[in-house]
């Protein structure tokens, strides 16, 4: 299999180490991967924050450079919801059917790196080892949009030495919601609060999520409340192995 | 309040007596709702149904309140169209004064909340009393108003509402739930016995027969529509079903989505006058109210579907910890945000469309599928594109990034001025996020450029 990966801006630029991973862990598998350098952002802030109508060529330019693509294949269930659910609305509110067929096209063959595994390639165990004990929180995107459902957590599951603890109340929103997060700055901290207080109560010392932009979240509050529980993405739980 | 629904939630995070009462409301109801939704094999199947149903009669909106207007006038009632608030207040004072009322007994009802007909009645010097119990407790209280579509009290917890009862009420009552509601009923009961007119809103008002549906648990509206000498029921264009047969979807989505309850105590349906049976003067009053203007908007208008059930409420993560009072309208959580900003006007809640994470479980629940996520990103285009209200600072930060994710080279020449923490990728601007969060720090290395660089 063929995979072009479609990594966000949010992770090319902040968090290089999650692509890594995501390479790492599909090459391991026997995957080919490739990473088309013509990509930029997907436009979700954008169209999140009612700036659609200034970014409708974010979409031309996401068929453009991953039209011919066997599978697209990206650590983030925000940012794969964004093209399948989001891209033929906005194409159509453009009244550009042109681009909303090619959209149409496109669309199933975007997947989040666990909808890849386990659903497309029907792979739970990926060689994996991580000995830290690890909560998973389900971003809302992955779960309502996507529904990706158990998908990660069969992953985590294979891995060895992980000693995998549930979250209570694990799909309420961790209150990032994109620029959510900035306009309406109390209330979102106030959602961060009661989810870092459920992660804190598990013991965990990984918090872990197949989004950075959440993961920033969650992370930037242990971080500032010194709660010594670090974020680390799906992609590079999966990606550890037993040196 | 200025600085609308930021401000005003800032002000209800900061009580914890609400932030209590409200998470303690909402998860019970959430796992109830839940429970009884769980039992019910084909509840996809039935929320489609409500969906199509709704949507179907929203289509065809004015043939269907034509129908409704020859049934309910064949059944001996009236009817009257009321394009705004202010001219469906002027039927109530006028029947009122037609019978000589100075008080009016009132059903729990939303669309005389949305027009302010307590207070245009009272204006008229008529007083309406409300018979419901939360909202007979808002109407005691000073300056307290509702802050939930179906438990309009629900920032209220039982220690509270007992002092309310003995300081206004004059009577001596614990927290006991039975002595309240005791209390209650002794008072309301010699208000049903003598107020000659009654007030309801409808859940549901039937096209093909005539008929008015409402919905409840305490009785009192029961009460308040066979009592009087004439009733008015105030119903806003959208509830009108065009088969009484769409009934049978309906009272089954309503009541597991609402009070998580199977099946709710009280359902009245009447059409019109009976002799010698209930009111003997019915009259039923269409409000617009800013409703057509909503089926203008093509995907705005899914809004008008809502069923008022409030289980979007108890599941928003926002609504569970800013309560309802800061959505300011009568409207609150995640259907107030696509619903309030409509009726009133985009300029006049130009903030509510964002008071949302876009988490998507509003969605999940509603009985009638409106895809509020989709409509909250919609408003929020309108109302960058239509008013002034989102700020230049923030246009131009908008523009400066759609133009930098434009053009690869455009891209990566903002990348490298992040690293120095200049440009428009860089995280300076953010100061509302870094006052509760961190920021992670910007890498040595893009992943493109560890990519360019493994790849040689």
């Amino acid at each position: 299999m063929r995979a072009s990966l479609f990594i966000t801006c949010l992770a090319d630029t902040l968090f290089p180490q999650t692509g890594q991973a995501t390479v790492a862990v599909l090459e391991r598998l026997g995957v080919q991967v490739d990473f088309p350098v013509e990509q930029t952002c997907c436009g979700q802030m954008h169209a999140n924050t009612g700036y659609g109508h200034e970014v409708l060529g974010l979409v031309r330019r996401f068929v453009r450079v991953f039209g011919d693509a066997e599978v697209v294949v990206t650590p983030s269930g925000s940012c794969a919801a964004m093209v399948r659910e989001g891209y033929e609305r906005m194409a159509a509110e453009a009244g550009d059917e042109a681009l909303a067929s090619q959209v149409r096209a496109l669309a199933p063959r975007v997947l989040e790196l666990s909808e890849l595994l386990v659903r497309r390639m029907g792979i739970e165990d990926v060689g994996a080892s991580f000995h830290h004990r690890v909560t998973y929180h389900p971003t809302c995107h992955s779960l309502r949009l996507l529904k990706v459902g158990d998908a990660p957590v069969r992953l985590l599951r294979c891995v060895r030495g992980i000693d995998l603890v549930e979250l209570p109340e694990a799909e309420q929103c961790c209150g990032f919601g994109g620029t959510f997060a900035v306009k309406n700055a109390d209330t979102s901290t106030a959602m961060l609060t009661d989810k870092l207080r459920r992660i804190l109560d598990t013991g965990a010392d990984v918090c872990t999520a197949a989004d950075s932009s959440c993961l920033m979240h969650i992370g930037g509050g242990l971080q500032r409340s010194r709660a010594g529980v670090r974020v680390m993405h799906l992609a590079e739980i999966l990606a550890s192995e037993d040196a | 309040m200025k600085g609308g629904f930021p401000a005003a939630a800032k002000a209800s995070l900061a009580d914890s007596q609400l932030r209590r009462n409200l998470g303690h409301a909402t998860s019970t109801i959430r796992a109830k709702r839940a429970r009884v939704v769980s039992e019910v094999a084909d509840w996809e199947a039935l929320r489609e149904a409500g969906r199509e149903i709704k949507e179907r009669t929203l289509r065809h909106l004015d043939v269907h309140l034509e129908r409704l207007e020859e049934a309910v006038t064949r059944a001996g009632g009236t009817v009257h169209w009321a394009r705004d608030g202010a001219e469906a207040c002027a039927v109530v004072a006028q029947v009122a004064r037609a019978h000589g009322s100075e008080e009016v007994i009132k059903v729990k009802s939303l669309a005389s909340d949305e027009i302010g007909l307590n207070e245009a009645l009272e204006r008229a010097g008529v007083h309406a009393v409300e018979t419901d119990l939360a909202e007979l407790i808002i109407q005691l209280g000073d300056h307290d108003s509702q802050s939930h579509i179906l438990v309009p009290a629900i920032h209220r917890n039982r220690a509270e509402i007992a002092q309310l009862f003995r300081r206004t009420l004059g009577v001596e009552v614990s927290d006991e739930p039975s002595e309240l509601t005791a209390a209650a009923r002794a008072y309301l009961r010699e208000k049903f016995l003598t107020v000659k007119v009654g007030v309801s809103g409808a859940n549901f008002a039937v096209a093909e027969t005539g008929h008015v549906v409402v919905v409840e648990s305490e009785g009192n509206g029961r009460m308040c529509t066979t009592l009087p000498e004439a009733l008015v029921s105030v119903v806003g264009i959208e509830k009108v079903l065009p088969r009484f047969a769409d009934l049978a979807v309906m009272l089954q989505l309503l009541p597991r989505s609402s009070t998580a309850e199977r099946m709710n105590p009280y359902t009245s349906i009447w059409s019109g006058v009976s002799e010698g049976d209930g009111p003997r003067e019915f009259h039923l009053v269409l409000l617009d109210g800013g409703r057509t203007d909503v089926l203008a908007d093509e995907i705005g208008r899914a809004a008008l579907r809502c069923i008022r059930c409030s289980a979007c409420l108890n599941v928003c993560p926002v609504y569970e910890r800013t309560g309802g009072h800061a959505y300011e309208s009568i409207y609150p959580g995640p259907i107030g945000a696509i619903l309030t900003p409509q009726l009133r006007g985009l300029d006049q809640a130009p903030t509510l469309p964002w008071a949302s994470s876009l988490c998507g479980a509003c969605y999940e629940v509603c009985p009638v599928k409106i895809d509020i996520p989709s409509i909250l990103v919609h408003l929020r285009g309108r109302v960058v594109r239509e008013t002034g209200a989102e700020g230049l600072g923030e246009r131009a930060a908008m523009g400066a990034m759609a133009r930098v994710f434009a053009s690869r080279r455009a891209y990566e020449a903002a990348q490298r001025m992040a690293k120095l923490g200049r440009g428009p990728l860089a995280g300076a601007a953010l100061r509302p996020w870094t006052r509760s969060r961190e920021l992670p720090a910007v890498p040595a290395q893009t992943f493109r450029e560890w990519w360019k660089e493994r790849s040689r």
